[in-house]
């Protein structure tokens, strides 16, 4: 049946107010991260792959195997398609005891025929650490306990592919950091792929080896989590706010003023001194609104932070007043919100030379 | 009367006790053909949106408020000889139904229809589609999923429905007064059993049985509360 590592996902679902054309491959192992804001279709791709829902254009390989591909009238019902599902809530059976929705998944599991490692519920108990929570009703289980028992129920099915719908979404912070270890390694010791969908910037920190960015039905970045990171992740709006993130290394102290200084691929920026050590790592976020432009290099100005660098690429805001404006500093990306006013004023052009004038930023980590 | 001393001690003839043997064989015959028929017709009704299916869901409900007689009566004329239903069961060679045992199971099944329907119906209907949905990803065929997954999870509605029908059935007068006619060993039940004592004037025998029923009747309700304890009641 083809190459068992080949995985590809094309979909067109058109309803109305909304359309999602995707067409994506997968990596064989590791977890894809399917990100974007609520309304941008995640879901729907997920469940289009269980076929959970049926999309009139579709072509669904996973593991080399065919489920579903309408342009020659192929449609596998879910329960013959070799997954794992785990959903928001954690769905167990509440009619059997958490052995019992172990059970329930093991004894439907998927033969392998190609002698590929069987994913049984031991290893799913072990990995998932439910050794002490077997014979307890589901009812008597706390939301991060459930999800888990979820996650191992899923994998006793011993699936071709893993795909987890927002699994944390529904847990308070205290069991989302219960949780996320158990997933993280998850990702490092399975053999299978996992599609993880969520909005939360932190699970796509931790968790993803590859992203998908998707916004209103499209794919608007896919690859590697750190490249796509650097390529997109100021459009993802981080709390509403369109940010950049630069990452630096502390190389000075100015005790005087309290200050550190922080180099990075292009330039230095001065940020106030939160006791870091010379020679560390940090992430810097600078929001979008607190980066001006001007295109001789200022004197006379009370801003502390200014770059040269290249106006890469200009674009709309979501407010017909405003635009966005990518600055290339020596690699490094960096946003600026401008009124088109301004953008206009300046004759701003890609490729242009201008300087970035940025008042405030924050550290990260 | 005077016979009524001589029986004081137990007033209850063998006529009464084939009655109620003859009641809960009726019940118990019409429940189980009730969960046969009722169990797909309530999973159709709470899984179609169609207006189809809401005709389909009102009929259901008519022995709700029809007179029991109403319905004895077009089951009568229909069965008959003349009826359409005559003519089918005569040409399928098991002879016109009115006044039998197998005529009555099936005015039974229809009177107490509703009783069955209703709570299974609440109950797949509550039940949401996550369920199903979780049961197909762990790859159990829809036939595995109603089995292993709907019905379990959906036992209270089951046993309210069975339990119900049950009664319900032992408590019927006016269809089986008008399809069975009252003959004995046959189609005489415990309720018309009653009205012919209170018609002789065996008021003795009357209370008895009456009493009787009266008993049943707050035992079941009992057992459906201890059964179902926050499960799905009747709601109609």
């Amino acid at each position: 049946m083809g190459n068992r590592s080949f995985n590809r996902i094309q979909l067109n679902v058109s309803k109305p107010g909304f359309s999602l054309v995707v067409d994506m491959e997968l990596p064989s192992k590791g977890i894809t991260v399917l990100y974007g804001p609520s309304g941008s279709g995640k879901t729907t791709v997920l469940r289009c792959i269980a076929g959970l829902e049926r999309s009139s254009q579709a072509l669904v390989q996973v593991g080399g195997h065919t489920w579903q591909d309408e342009s020659a009238g192929v449609f596998l019902p879910t329960y013959r398609r070799s997954l794992g599902y785990v959903f928001q809530e954690a769905s167990l059976f509440a009619h059997l005891d958490v052995a019992g929705n172990l059970e329930f998944a093991r004894r439907r599991a998927t033969p392998r025929m190609d002698g590929s490692p069987l994913l049984t519920p031991e290893f799913a108990i072990q990995t998932l650490g439910l050794s002490k929570l077997l014979h307890r009703r589901t009812s008597d289980l706390s939301g991060g306990e459930r999800q888990r028992v979820a996650i191992a129920r899923a994998l006793a099915t011993n699936p071709q592919i893993l795909l987890l719908d927002e699994p944390l979404a529904s847990l308070d912070e205290a069991r989302r950091r219960e949780v996320l270890p158990w997933l993280e390694q998850l990702g490092s010791e399975l053999q299978i792929p996992m599609v993880y969908v969520s909005h939360a910037t932190e699970e796509v920190t931790r968790l993803a080896d590859t992203l998908v960015v998707l916004e209103q039905g499209r794919v608007m970045a896919i690859g590697p989590v750190d490249t796509v990171l650097s390529q997109v992740e100021p459009v993802i709006r981080l709390g509403g706010e369109t940010a950049s993130l630069v990452t630096g290394r502390v190389i000075s102290h100015d005790p005087q003023w309290h200050l550190s200084e922080i180099a990075f691929d292009g330039g230095t920026f001065w940020v106030p001194d939160a006791k870091l050590q010379t020679g560390q790592w940090v992430r810097l976020r600078v929001l979008a609104r607190d980066v001006s432009i001007a295109t001789q290099a200022p004197s006379g100005s009370s801003i502390q932070n200014t770059v040269a660098c290249t106006v890469a690429q200009i674009l709309p805001d979501q407010q017909p007043a405003q635009a966005l404006v990518r600055l290339d500093v020596s690699g490094t990306p960096l946003w600026a919100r401008l009124t088109r006013r301004a953008v206009q004023q300046l004759q701003l052009q890609p490729g242009m030379h201008v300087w970035a004038q940025v008042k405030a930023m924050a550290l990260t980590q | 009367m005077s016979s009524s001393l001589s029986v004081a001690a137990f007033p209850l003839s063998a006529d009464d006790f084939s009655a109620i043997r003859l009641t809960l064989e009726l019940a118990s015959v019409t429940t189980l053909v009730l969960l046969c028929v009722a169990t797909p017709l309530a999973w159709w009704l709470a899984r179609s949106g169609s207006w189809w299916s809401r005709a389909v869901g009102a009929l259901v409900a008519m022995p709700l408020v029809l007179p029991p007689t109403v319905l004895g009566f077009y089951l009568l004329v229909s069965l008959g000889p003349q009826g359409w239903g005559g003519q089918f069961t005569q040409w399928l060679g098991i002879g016109l139904l009115p006044f039998t045992f197998a005529g009555l199971v099936l005015g039974s099944v229809i009177y107490s229809l509703p009783f069955a329907v209703q709570p299974l119906q609440n109950a797949f209907e509550s039940l949401g589609p996550r369920p199903l949905e979780a049961a197909a990803t762990l790859r159990a065929s829809p036939w595995d999923t109603f089995w292993h997954v709907v019905l379990p999870l959906c036992r209270p509605g089951v046993v309210s429905a069975a339990v119900l029908s049950f009664a319900h059935t032992v408590g019927e007068f006016g269809v089986v007064l008008m399809l069975g006619g009252n003959i004995p060993e046959s189609t005489r039940v415990v309720s018309t059993q009653i009205y012919g004592h209170v018609e002789a004037l065996e008021y003795t025998q009357a209370h008895w049985l009456s009493g009787g029923m009266v008993l049943f009747s707050f035992v079941v309700l009992l057992a459906l509360g201890w059964l179902n304890p926050r499960g799905s009641r009747l709601r109609t």
